[in-house]
């Protein structure tokens, strides 16, 4: 039996800019880890992860990150991701401090 | 200070406008990233967590106050407001824009500035002493040499694409403060006979393998360092292994080649190369030692230096740890710690670089320098004028009198900006400090470095750390390690782990029960930690930091 599928998020950083951003249901690019697509479907992730490689005019280094549903949308497993999502805890700087501009 | 000529102007600003077309094809779709990456290496832009990154090189660790003012406007304009000074004499902006950064590297081209070999498997920014042209303990100012070898070692064709970054650092005194020793070639200059000349030590390094280098030459002519190093660089670039990234560096081959089977092919390398260099490289060396003759010192009375001492029991405990000997009769070397308790270690804002800048050209011969632990130092400044100095660090919060104690601590980026990291270094080295601070012991505790890396690969030094401190993710939570003894001098030593990590909210007690164990048991408030720790060992240290398996050896032994 294959090992259970754990949701995930695709994820990168914008060209321009370098910030974090997730893909989302439709298609687009968001700055916000809730406004992500929780994908639960392996063929989906892999499909998914291959439009988000595909746009190598707006994101860089495209991955699968885990992620699991929460009450105000998909949320990171790993303290890595934790922290992309934020931004630095010395300074209120990136996410944290932008969280006005959805 | 070294000027650029016009060679060097016209290559700096050639590679401004390259890569400013090389962005402007990523932008407009015509560079994939793959084409594009190695492109923006070699010119020190990275991405990082959260942005892009420059990281600048500042050469020899050695700034003027117009560069360093430059850089605060870089800050002000194009990123945050502030930099993070590393340990490898580089300044580090942390958020800048793709379409950004020509313009930034243009504005640091004006004030002869660059980027350059600051990334990439390629001859890395050279170190230096950060006391270098001012220490009282130095047989000779080293940044001419190192300024050579920026010049020699930048585009050189054969090394662009070495098996892995080649780092060189090098020292003028016999007190090694630029862990020379730690580096894949470590000069030290000595004399022999009255004849000026290098210990060339090399494949010594940190990361995920701490090696120490090891003596190739004890005495290497002056005149033969550049076909010297091109013989190593050229044997190693050969030799070095590109099957593993993780076995690429110099200090892997000269272990597993053996150091004499390396000395053997360097020294016929060497002899192939020599006739090669027909002395034009010593002319080159003896103008640039022109400009870096020393400033004209002038003899001021020391007096008002010692009646501050006297009367102010704040500048007197600042002096004692932040002025450091100068060659000169009447002057001071100032360490400025970018370690305010609570503060990111090698942060300092715009508007502290211009008051850095600004105490520089009033006071300093107009000269700054960055130290690989991440502090500003004034070179030189006559001794009358450093209560003035000190009053206005401190209206600038730059006054923390804490240089070589335990909030003096170097910590790499970690896992709040870099990509690479495992865990955070940033908030634990905070912690730390903020920790001693509320019980004032640490100029009771005295001399301590506390080195936090937050990855295997080490740039936290936290291998030489009296006290190393390594973040590692484990099984998805942060966890750190504890090596004890390491040592970046001239006495160079890599600290052995103590024992299984802690967890990030253990880490900082378990520090507080390590040195509360060194109070203990040390001979006297003069001895070390690091003395401490090397005539007692680990024991004691091993007790305080896991009191349980202390608790059931005694147990046991009952």
């Amino acid at each position: 039996m294959s090992r259970k599928f754990t949701p995930k998020v695709v994820t990168a950083n914008d060209l321009v800019e370098g910030d974090v951003v997730y893909l989302t249901e439709a298609g687009a690019w968001t700055r916000r880890h809730a406004a992500a697509e929780l994908i639960e479907d392996e063929a989906r992730a892999a499909d998914r992860l291959a439009l988000a490689e595909a746009q190598t005019g707006t994101v860089v280094g495209a991955y699968l990150a885990d992620a699991r549903p929460g009450p105000h949308g998909p949320e990171p497993v790993h303290f890595r991701e934790a922290f992309r999502s934020r931004g630095p805890s010395n300074y209120f700087h990136g996410k944290q401090a932008e969280a006005a501009n959805v | 200070m070294y000027k650029y000529s016009d060679f060097d102007e016209a290559f700096v600003r050639s590679r401004v406008a390259q890569f400013r077309a090389q962005v402007a094809r990523r932008l407009d779709g015509s560079l994939t990233e793959d084409e594009f990456k190695p492109l923006r290496l070699m010119n020190g832009l990275y991405l990082q967590l959260h942005a892009y990154m420059l990281r600048v090189a500042i050469p020899y660790g050695t700034l003027s106050s117009r560069q360093m003012d430059r850089l605060a406007d870089i800050a002000d304009r194009w990123d945050r407001g502030y930099g993070h000074f590393t340990t490898r004499q580089n300044i580090q902006y942390n958020w800048p824009k793709l379409p950004d950064v020509p313009d930034m590297l243009e504005a640091l081209a004006d004030v002869q500035m660059h980027a350059i070999q600051t990334s990439g498997n390629t001859i890395r920014n050279v170190t230096a002493d950060h006391f270098a042209g001012a220490a009282a303990d130095e047989i000779a100012d080293p940044r001419p040499v190192a300024e050579l070898i920026r010049q020699w070692s930048t585009d050189h064709p054969e090394f662009q694409f070495l098996p892995r970054k080649f780092k060189i650092a090098i020292t003028g005194s016999p007190n090694d403060r630029a862990v020379t020793r730690a580096h894949d070639i470590g000069l030290r200059m000595v004399e022999r006979d009255g004849v000026p000349g290098f210990e060339v030590v090399v494949g010594g390094g940190l990361g995920r393998t701490p090696m120490i280098g090891q003596v190739i030459r004890d005495f290497l002519p002056r005149e033969d360092l550049l076909p010297y190093l091109e013989a190593i660089v050229s044997v190693y670039n050969l030799l070095g292994r590109r099957d593993n990234k993780y076995k690429a560096r110099i200090k892997i081959t000269v272990h597993e080649h053996g150091i004499e089977a390396i000395r053997e092919k360097v020294e016929a390398r060497f002899a192939e190369l020599r006739g090669g260099f027909d002395g034009v490289d010593q002319t080159w060396l003896a103008e640039i030692e022109n400009a870096f003759a020393a400033p004209a010192f002038r003899d001021a009375d020391p007096a008002p230096y010692l009646d501050a001492r006297n009367a102010d029991p704040v500048f007197r405990a600042w002096s004692d740890t932040n002025v450091a000997a100068h060659r000169h009769p009447g002057y001071g070397i100032v360490s400025i710690s970018l370690k305010a308790h609570g503060a990111t270690p090698g942060d300092a804002s715009s508007a502290q670089m211009r008051v850095m800048a600004d105490l520089a050209r009033r006071y300093g011969h107009d000269e700054l320098r960055v130290s690989h632990e991440q502090n500003i130092i004034l070179p030189h400044v006559a001794l009358a004028d450093i209560p003035a100095v000190h009053a206005e660090l401190r209206q600038a919060g730059l006054a923390t009198a804490n240089i070589g104690l335990v909030s003096d601590i170097i910590a790499c980026p970690g896992m709040d900006y870099c990509a690479l990291a495992t865990a955070r270094s940033i908030p634990v080295a905070q912690q730390i400090a903020e920790r001693f601070a509320e019980l004032k012991t640490e100029h009771e505790i005295g001399p301590l470095k506390i080195k936090i890396s937050g990855c295997i690969n080490a740039c936290g030094h936290h291998h030489v750390g009296h006290i190393g401190i390594l973040g590692l993710d484990r099984a998805g939570v942060e966890n750190y390690q504890i090596t004890l003894g390491g040592d970046g001098t001239e006495a160079a030593a890599i600290g052995e782990r103590a024992g299984p990590g802690f967890a990030y909210d253990q880490i900082v007690p378990a520090i507080e029960r390590l040195i509360g164990a060194y109070l203990e048991h040390r001979e006297s408030p003069e001895e070390t930690f690091l003395e401490t720790y090397r005539r007692l060992g680990m024991a004691p240290f091993k007790a305080a930091l896991y009191p349980e398996d202390a608790k059931k050896e005694t147990a046991r032994a009952a």
